[in-house]
């Protein structure tokens, strides 16, 4: 005699193909996600390690610093002066309540020094020049420019990735370093040209106070930046989807995500150095 | 008589991309010296098929060998080494649009070859000269009509003389006047190099002048290969349909 099925089971398999639908969905996720990361792992290894192989593309790499760098000036040259001007202005009035406005010029020299000056100068420089190698790169790729160095078997990552990356590594410290300069003079002109502080205590306890440690920390923060921020902006334009929107989409997703890196890196940064 | 060895042989390609099967179990032989023409309906895989050969698009199954060596077998040197044999013509000409077309030429050169500058200078000048351009080695690609593109990408190609030299359509969108000037540039450099060359065209009937074989690409296979000759008068009525480009038959107008 033939049993009926109870109806219990069916409703056990039931859930059964949801709950295996879910994990199957979970784990598509997390695999394409590692895979993502190792992708971006494998390019990093791969861009890095190209820089200690010879032949290293000293044209282009003397282009790119001069792209990077030598074109950034300006902005980083006005950005810089203003943000002195401001950290001048608030410190001065939030020192001015604790009777301690002889430390303005520490106060500046450090901040610029340590924080404002690696970071901004990198923030500036992924807007200005890391959403310009992104494009380029984007567009050597949908053009086929990429597959026809393949083709000459020459690799794509040497031309394109090596010397935007080792120029990152040139121009930023340097910009970093000019941003802080000059901020600390615009802070100068706020402070003592403005609101009185006397000249000899801007500087002289800026002195006093600045150490070398900070520098150094300054000079680290940036030596990353360059290489996180040209890194990515290289890897999302060699990988940039099909057509214009794609290459807009990766220009635009360079940027986002070398900015938030920058700012990410920045915490970890200073938690490892101070 | 025992044949001659295929310079390329395709053996049982299959590629997938997504949910599209766009080649299943394709081979294919390439033999030295000829003029191969790959003709098919547009989206078949014939530009997917020629970066295979080149290794540019890795396949799921089956082989390319070239001289009888499985060129993705031995690693990416291996490849590079493979690559050093081949030229190719880029559907859009592909030339580096931030180097003048002297540099362009000039490229292939400068990177593999240990010659001086003014030894480039002239071997660059030569090729210009063999494709019909002179007088435009200070331009940006940018500044150059569509034909003289192709004839910078077909010199750039060319320039290391390569025993393979893959064109990816030549000719695709040039005025009927210009395509028989650049099928004429491919037959008397192939004539003047001896390359092997492989062809995707739309051209028909213009690519039967020039092509010493032709093979049609279809669903994934090479449906027909032949003789230009014998390929126009093949029995097999999907072709005679793509010849003749009529709506009715196996074809399906998709």
């Amino acid at each position: 005699m033939a049993r009926r099925r109870p109806p219990l089971r069916a409703e056990r398999d039931a859930s059964i193909h949801v709950v295996r639908f879910l994990l199957a969905q979970l784990g598509a996720a997390v695999l394409s996600l590692l895979a993502y990361l190792g992708c971006i792992g494998l390019f990093l290894g791969q861009s890095v390690g190209l820089i200690f192989i010879p032949p290293l593309k000293i044209r282009r790499v003397m282009r790119q610093v001069q792209f990077i760098g030598a074109r950034s000036l300006l902005v980083i040259a006005l950005t810089g002066l203003f943000t002195g001007m401001v950290l001048a202005l608030q410190g001065y009035y939030t020192l001015t309540r604790f009777g301690s406005e002889a430390y303005l010029g520490p106060a500046v020299a450090i901040s610029l020094i340590t924080e404002l000056g690696p970071v901004l100068s990198a923030l500036m420089v992924t807007g200005r020049a890391g959403s310009a190698i992104a494009a380029e790169i984007g567009i050597m790729r949908i053009t086929e420019q990429i597959d026809a160095l393949e083709v000459m078997a020459l690799n794509p990552v040497r031309y394109l990735v090596v010397p935007n990356i080792v120029a990152g590594i040139i121009a930023l410290p340097l910009l970093g370093a000019l941003f802080a300069v000059i901020g600390i003079y615009g802070g100068y002109f706020v402070g003592v040209q403005l609101l009185g502080v006397s000249s000899g205590t801007y500087f002289g306890s800026m002195t006093d106070f600045v150490a070398l440690i900070d520098i150094r920390n300054g000079l680290y923060k940036s030596l990353v930046f360059g290489l996180v921020m040209t890194f990515l902006c290289c890897f999302k334009g060699y990988h940039t989807g099909y057509g214009a929107e794609g290459v807009s989409q990766a220009t635009t997703e360079a940027v986002v995500w070398s900015s938030v890196a920058i700012l990410v890196l920045d915490y970890f940064l200073n938690s490892v150095l101070l | 008589m025992m044949a001659e060895m295929p310079l390329i042989q395709v053996r049982g390609l299959s590629k997938r991309f997504g949910r599209q099967e766009v080649f299943k179990g394709l081979s294919l032989d390439i033999m030295r010296g000829e003029i191969l023409a790959v003709v098919g309906r547009s989206g078949t895989g014939k530009s997917v098929f020629l970066k295979h050969l080149i290794g540019l698009i890795r396949p799921d199954r089956g082989q390319v060998l070239v001289d009888g060596q499985d060129i993705q077998q031995g690693g990416s040197r291996h490849l590079a080494q493979v690559r050093e044999h081949f030229g190719m013509l880029f559907q859009g000409g592909a030339l580096f649009d931030s180097l003048t077309v002297e540099d362009n030429v000039a490229f292939p050169l400068q990177e593999k070859t240990r010659l001086s500058d003014a030894e480039i200078h002239v071997a660059v000048a030569e090729i210009l000269k063999d494709v019909g351009l002179e007088g435009v080695e200070g331009k940006f690609p940018d500044q150059l009509s569509g034909g003289m593109r192709k004839r910078v990408a077909l010199a750039r190609a060319l320039v290391l003389h390569p025993d393979i030299v893959l064109f990816d359509e030549p000719t695709t969108g040039l005025d009927p006047i210009l395509v028989r000037s650049i099928h004429h540039l491919i037959a008397d450099t192939q004539a003047h190099f001896h390359y092997t060359a492989v062809i995707v065209s739309h051209e028909i009937p213009q690519i039967f002048d020039i092509a010493t074989r032709v093979a049609m690409l279809h669903d994934g296979v090479i449906l027909e290969v032949d003789t230009a000759a014998r390929f126009q008068c093949s029995s097999n009525s999907a072709v005679q349909q793509f010849i003749a480009g009529r709506l009715e038959g196996p074809l399906t107008p998709t």
